[in-house]
Order: structure tokens, then C-alpha cells, then sequence
């Protein structure tokens, strides 16, 4: 593998917490410093920012079941289009990702068809059904690197509290999407005077604080290392912190779309701004947008859930949730670092160094040594957000049309482009 | 003064002289309908469809009368029946009406918004008979011509609109369109059966029918759906009777000309004492039914209008 220079770049490494002009070499897939090799191939950045690949955590890809709303090809190239290096994608498909042999066929087709990496997480229960126990033993051997069953929260506390333990007993990371599901039940939106005024099905935002208060007494019962997918709402915050403070291992996550969207943006019943959990008031997007800032919330992800033209186009309490975000996740997330709201070394801590972290991996980092995941990137480039011009095969981006900033110029994998193709 | 909306999917988008102009051209609808011709031939050659996912009896009499009465082509369409439990989408339903050549399409549905969708996707004229609990536009008019005839003006009136706010769509069209015409507004029912956040309304939100009710100019009444009993909103209905319930103690807080009002169908004893529904010196529950069929003829009058308008010269009429 050549070896390769990248000149005059902007150097965001999040975990020095630095922003600065330098130089950084390449040799045989790794990082190799400040200064290259005479056989490098010299990139000139220009002063455009250089920063290690986007690990993203709850990555939906329609393999196996529904590869015609995503496939790992298509989501691939949608992620090196967006600067995302590591994929780490979501056991919801139909068949649920629940035994090693479905995880196997996963690995095999990630392998074939992504260019970017990939990294499979298995459900907890079997089918995602929260009574019966997964293979978790058998499923890490095979290759996966946390347990979850996504939205579907285990609601029987019996069955969680013998999962987290039996899953602390092989060091296993369990994520779970803090929800009270009764209460939440056949929600669409987020209570309060938007949701009411368009007269759509809405739960409290305290709904999320509860299904995390739970989840929070099971760790502390079982010691489990445990990630909330996203957190929300300001109430749910304080009692992530105090649970932090208690020495608990717990970390959380936060959609992009939770940290630009609120409530009022769906306006008039406009499906591609359905998500879970729903959308929250413009006081809980600021509060979460702080928690990114101080570490609180530990991992922004995109959340990328394609959903076919069908699937969106019903009224809005029958639509499908979710949105696509491999492509939108670094532009969006650009507007928090323009509104002033995060600096880029924080910005980076989130989207690439701490999941690295969370799921042990060496990506994450510009130091010497570590894999050489890069995206580069103009922070500043202005656009118009055309939805047909998505690499997703499924194009419900809730931010179609919008004026965005951040364009991704180049992602390398290990050393080697895979953007542009 | 003009009309400029293309369908009239609810009151939140409509201005307040486009709901004068409707109101005025209604006063003319009910001179016709009090007529022994009761015919017009505005809608001539039109046709218009009347789709309902959700049983209704009175609103799609309404429309097919107000229709008739204008000289429109008029069908009616129970989608319960039909092809929803094959499975079409709500589009494929829009597809084939586009085909049919609809002009004016009534729509009643369950689910907030499902109109909106709907009108985004057909070449005719929307009109939204009631989505979920998001907008039922035409009650709103009803009720404002109803208001403004029995008391001589509609604006600077303390209406009280009674009962489970939560669930109704006529409470939200009413509060857009008495909002919008400056007035003031209060909303009473058992604080289960208020939706989360009305007090940022822009309206008064009362518990108590004694002081929801005190020196109101009217008095409207929401149907309680029998089912509210199961999802524990409350209790029985004899004790939503007696609380929330207008009997004459109740309604004696009004002011003394104050009318009283309902969308229908009552539930006689559960929101409403069955002689204070009957009395002709304070109930205009009759003739918001004699309205309806007035101000339905007005609302399709002024979107054929629009539609005639926009189909010659499209860019004229906005959205």
C-alpha cells in the first residue's frame, strides 16, 4: 500500500482536543505522524479540515429482508459520501439479527459490497421480542460488538436484568433505547401545544426519563456496561448525570436530527420529520445540544433509517419513522459548530472518538499507530440539500431543500479513498 | 375581500377576511335554502365526491344536500367498505379520482393530516369534513354563522367550548377561527380531556363548569365519545354528568342571553340536559344543522371559484 502525505491540512484530533494546521502521513493503512516517506503521495489540502472517520452507531441497513429501501452497497457509498468510516449497524431487520449464522450472512455481504467498514450489533432477545435470552456468547465470537434491540424496549425488567447480567459476565456492551413503551404506545409525536394543536397521537417527553430511570436501576443491580441509543429530552439528562456521577458504566447517544430538529418542524404533518423517539421542543434540542458539548451525551449518530417513498407517504400517525443521515450527518452537524454551539475537537470527540472508545476500536484518533480513517472535509462549502442526489436507496431526509454547510472532499479507509469513487 | 385558498383543509391558514367573505356569502345560501326554489345552478357540470373513511351521517347529508341544492354531480363514497380493506393507499385513492375527473372532494378521515395528504395529490378542490382530531373547518363556520346571527357580531364574545377538548376537532377549528376573529376564548373539561399545552393557546383553560361558564356569551358543548370510559379518562358518565354536564345550574353562570351550542349527535344526559337542548330561547343547536347545509353551498361556491380559476390560469390562485 502506498504511502501517502496529507499538506497543509487543518488537523482536528479530538483527542488532544486540537485544531491546527499540519501534516500527517500515511504508511500501510495506519497513521505515521507528522512527517511522511520520500515515496508518499502528497495531498494538499488546501487548509480544509482533516479529522478521523465518523464511527457510526445505529446504522440500519435493510440486509437481510428489504434490500430494495438499503443495501450494504448502497449504504457503503452513502457513508463514504458522508465521511462515515465505520458503520456499526442495527440488528431491526426482518429476520432479526439474533443468531450467528444470520450474523455471518451479515459479515459476508458487508464484506462484499461496503467500502467502508462495518460492524454488526445483535439483538438481545431473540427476534427482538424481549422474551427469550440471544446467543450473546455465540454472537460475540461471531463478530458482534454490542447487543441491542433497538426500539423495541424489553419490557419485561425480568427478562432485562438476566440479559444485562448474563451480558456483563462477557464484558458484552448492551444499548437500549430508553422509552416507557406502554405509555408511549401509538405516539407519533411529542405532547404539548404543536402536537395538540395538529391533533396528532403524542406521549410526554417524561416517558423517555422513565424507561431511562429503569434501565439505570437494572445497571446498578447488574453492573452491566450499558448505552442509551439517544437521549433527549432535558429531564432524562439529569438523570443520566447523576447516574455518571454514581460511577455507573453508562454512556449515551443523540441523533443528529435531535440536535437540529424540533417539534415544529413537522409542521404540516410532514412524514420525513417522523423519527423515534419523536422530535422535542426547541428547549430540549438546546439542552441536549449543551450535554454534546460537556461529554454528557457521549456519541452523536445519524440515526440512518431509510424508509421507502411508501412507507412515508400515509398520514402521519400510519407513516413509518426514521430518516436517512449517512450523507446529511457531517453538514448537519456542521450548523452546531457555525451557531457557535461546539468547537470541531468536541464536535469530533462525539462523532468518531468516544463510540471508538465505547466499542474498544482504534479508530477515533490522528495519533501514530492508529487506522488510517480520514475524512476531509470544507467546513464552510454552502449547499442546497437535493434529496434525489442521496446514494441511499431511499431518499426520506428531513432535510431536503435545506441551505446546508460542509462538504465532504475525501474519506479513506485504512489508507485507501473511497471517496470520491 | 376575496377567498384565496385553493381547499379549505382547516381554519389555521385561513385569514380573517376570507372567513367574512364565506360568512357573507353563506347569509345568501340560507336566503336561498329558506326559499321554494331551492336551487342554483353554481356548481352545474361539476362533480363532486363525498369520501368518508369515518361513519357520518349528518356532515355528509350536509354536503350532499349543499351540493344538490348548487346543481353538482354529487357521489357518495363509504371508504370503510371499499377498497381501504383491500389494502389501496390513500394515494392510489387520489390517483383514481384524479382519473374521474372529481372537482370538489368532501373527505372525513381518522387521521390528523390524511386530508392534507390527500389534497397534495388530486387535481380537484379539497374540502377537509373532519381529520382525526386536527380540523373539522366547515363545523367552525357553521358555528360562526350561527354566532354571528344570533348575536349580531363575532368578535369580542367570551365563548366557552365544554367537554372533552382533547379529542375534537371541532374545539380546534373553533378556537383557530374565534381566535382569529378576535375573541375570547375559554376551554372547559376535565383535565384529562384537555390537550397538553392548551394553555399556550392563546385561551383560558378551566376545570371547574361554574367558573369555565361565568359570564360567557356562548356556551358550546362537545360530544363525549362513549369509549372515553375505557382509556380511564373518567370515571362514569354519571359523574361527568353531574360535573361537566350542562344543566340549568350550570348554564345560570352564563350571561343571561347567552345561546348554547352542539356539534351533534348528543348524548342527552352525559353533556347536555336534554331541556336545555330543547329550548328554543337559549339553544341554537337546530339551526347550526340549517347553517351547515348553508355554509358548505358558500365554501364549495368559492373553491369551484378558485378551481375554475386555476385551471385557466394557474398561477393566479396560491396554494
Amino acid at each position: 500500500m502506498t504511502a501517502l502525505l496529507f499538506k497543509n491540512a487543518r488537523l482536528i484530533d479530538p483527542e488532544a482536543g486540537t485544531d491546527s494546521i499540519g501534516t500527517l502521513a500515511v504508511r500501510d493503512g495506519k497513521i505515521a505522524g507528522p512527517t511522511g516517506m520520500d515515496d508518499a503521495r502528497v495531498i494538499d489540502c488546501d487548509g480544509k479540515c482533516l479529522a478521523p472517520g465518523i464511527v457510526d452507531i445505529g446504522v440500519k441497513v435493510f440486509e437481510p429482508g428489504e434490500r430494495h429501501k438499503e443495501s450494504f452497497r448502497s449504504a457503503g457509498l452513502a457513508a463514504a459520501a458522508g465521511g462515515v468510516t465505520t458503520m456499526v449497524t442495527r440488528p431491526d431487520t426482518t429476520p432479526a439479527i439474533d443468531t450467528p449464522e444470520i450474523l455471518e450472512f451479515v459479515r459476508r455481504r458487508a464484506n462484499e459490497a461496503s467500502p467502508v467498514r462495518v460492524l454488526p450489533m445483535a439483538a438481545l432477545t431473540r427476534g427482538r421480542a424481549g422474551r427469550e435470552m440471544a446467543e450473546i456468547g455465540f454472537l460475540m465470537d461471531a463478530g458482534a460488538v454490542a447487543f441491542t434491540d433497538c426500539d423495541s424496549v424489553v419490557t419485561d425488567t425480568k427478562v432485562l436484568t438476566r440479559c444485562m447480567t448474563y451480558a456483563t459476565s462477557l464484558g458484552a456492551l448492551v444499548i437500549a433505547h430508553p422509552q416507557e413503551p406502554i405509555f408511549s404506545a401509538g405516539a407519533a409525536a411529542t405532547s404539548g401545544k404543536f402536537a395538540s394543536l395538529k391533533g396528532l397521537p403524542a406521549v410526554s417527553p417524561m416517558a423517555e426519563r422513565m424507561g431511562l430511570d429503569r434501565d439505570i436501576a437494572v445497571v446498578e443491580m447488574t453492573g452491566a456496561r450499558y448505552h442509551a441509543d439517544q437521549i433527549t429530552t432535558a429531564r432524562a439528562l439529569r438523570r443520566l448525570e447523576r447516574a455518571r456521577a454514581a460511577g455507573l458504566d453508562i454512556t449515551a447517544g443523540v441523533s443528529i436530527h435531535h440536535l437540529t430538529l424540533n417539534e415544529l418542524d413537522v409542521g404540516d404533518f410532514r412524514t420525513f420529520f417522523k423519527v423515534k423517539p419523536p422530535l422535542r421542543s426547541e428547549d430540549d434540542r438546546l439542552a441536549t445540544v449543551d450535554a454534546v458539548a460537556s461529554g454528557l451525551i457521549d456519541v452523536i449518530s445519524s440515526m440512518h433509517t431509510p424508509q421507502d417513498e411508501e412507507s412515508k407517504r400515509l398520514p402521519f400517525a400510519e407513516a413509518a419513522s426514521g430518516a436517512v443521515g449517512l450523507e446529511t450527518l457531517l453538514p448537519a452537524a456542521m450548523r452546531l459548530v457555525h451557531n457557535g454551539h461546539i468547537d470541531l475537537p468536541t464536535l469530533w470527540r462525539a462523532l468518531s472518538l468516544a463510540p471508538s472508545k465505547r466499542l474498544g476500536l482504534e479508530t477515533g484518533r490522528l495519533k501514530a499507530g492508529a487506522p488510517a480513517d480520514l475524512v476531509l472535509f470544507d467546513p464552510d462549502a454552502p449547499f442546497v440539500m437535493d434529496r434525489a442526489k442521496l446514494r441511499s436507496k431511499s431518499k426520506n431526509t428531513p432535510f431536503d431543500e435545506a441551505r446546508m454547510e460542509g462538504r465532504v472532499l475525501g474519506t479513506w479507509v485504512g489508507g485507501a479513498p473511497v471517496f470520491p469513487e | 375581500m376575496s377567498f384565496r385558498a385553493r381547499h379549505l383543509l382547516g381554519i389555521e391558514h385561513l385569514a380573517p377576511d376570507e372567513i367574512t367573505t364565506l360568512l357573507d356569502l353563506a347569509e345568501t345560501c340560507v336566503d336561498l335554502n329558506r326559499s321554494a326554489d331551492k336551487h342554483d345552478n353554481a356548481l352545474q357540470g361539476l362533480t363532486q365526491i363525498n369520501m368518508f373513511f369515518e361513519n357520518s351521517t349528518r356532515t355528509q347529508a350536509s354536503f350532499e344536500l349543499a351540493g344538490k341544492r348548487l346543481g353538482a354531480d354529487v357521489m357518495n363514497m363509504h371508504m370503510q367498505a371499499s377498497s381501504v380493506k383491500k389494502g389501496e393507499t390513500l394515494i392510489d385513492t387520489a390517483l383514481t379520482l384524479n382519473a374521474m375527473h372529481t372537482d370538489l372532494l368532501v373527505v372525513r378521515h381518522p387521521d390528523s393530516g390524511a386530508v392534507n395528504l390527500l389534497a397534495q395529490k388530486v387535481n380537484c378542490a379539497v374540502l377537509n369534513a373532519g381529520d382525526g382530531r386536527h380540523e373539522h373547518p366547515t363545523q367552525a363556520l357553521l358555528d360562526a354563522l350561527t354566532i354571528r346571527r344570533a348575536k349580531g357580531r363575532l368578535h369580542r364574545l367570551t365563548v366557552a367550548i365544554c367537554g372533552d377538548i382533547a379529542h375534537s376537532r371541532v374545539a380546534r377549528s373553533n378556537i383557530w377561527l374565534l381566535g382569529k376573529m378576535e375573541n375570547r376564548v375559554r376551554l372547559v373539561g376535565p383535565p384529562t380531556l384537555m390537550p397538553s399545552g392548551a394553555e399556550d393557546w392563546g385561551v383560558e383553560v378551566y376545570d371547574d363548569m361554574h367558573e369555565g361558564l361565568k359570564d360567557a356569551d356562548v356556551v358550546m358543548m362537545l360530544r363525549l365519545q362513549k369509549e372515553r370510559m375505557d382509556g380511564a379518562f373518567i370515571p362514569s358518565e354519571r359523574e361527568y354528568f353531574h360535573r361537566y354536564g350542562l344543566d340549568a345550574a350550570k348554564l345560570d353562570k352564563a350571561k343571561d342571553d347567552a345561546i348554547v351550542m352542539h356539534p351533534g349527535p348528543m348524548n342527552r344526559g352525559v353533556e347536555i340536559d336534554g331541556t336545555i337542548a330543547d329550548d328554543i330561547n337559549r339553544s341554537v343547536i337546530q339551526d347550526q344543522v340549517e347553517m351547515g347545509v348553508a355554509v358548505r353551498m358558500a365554501a364549495m361556491k368559492l373553491l369551484a371559484d378558485n378551481l375554475s380559476a386555476a385551471r385557466t390560469q394557474p398561477s393566479e390562485v396560491t396554494a
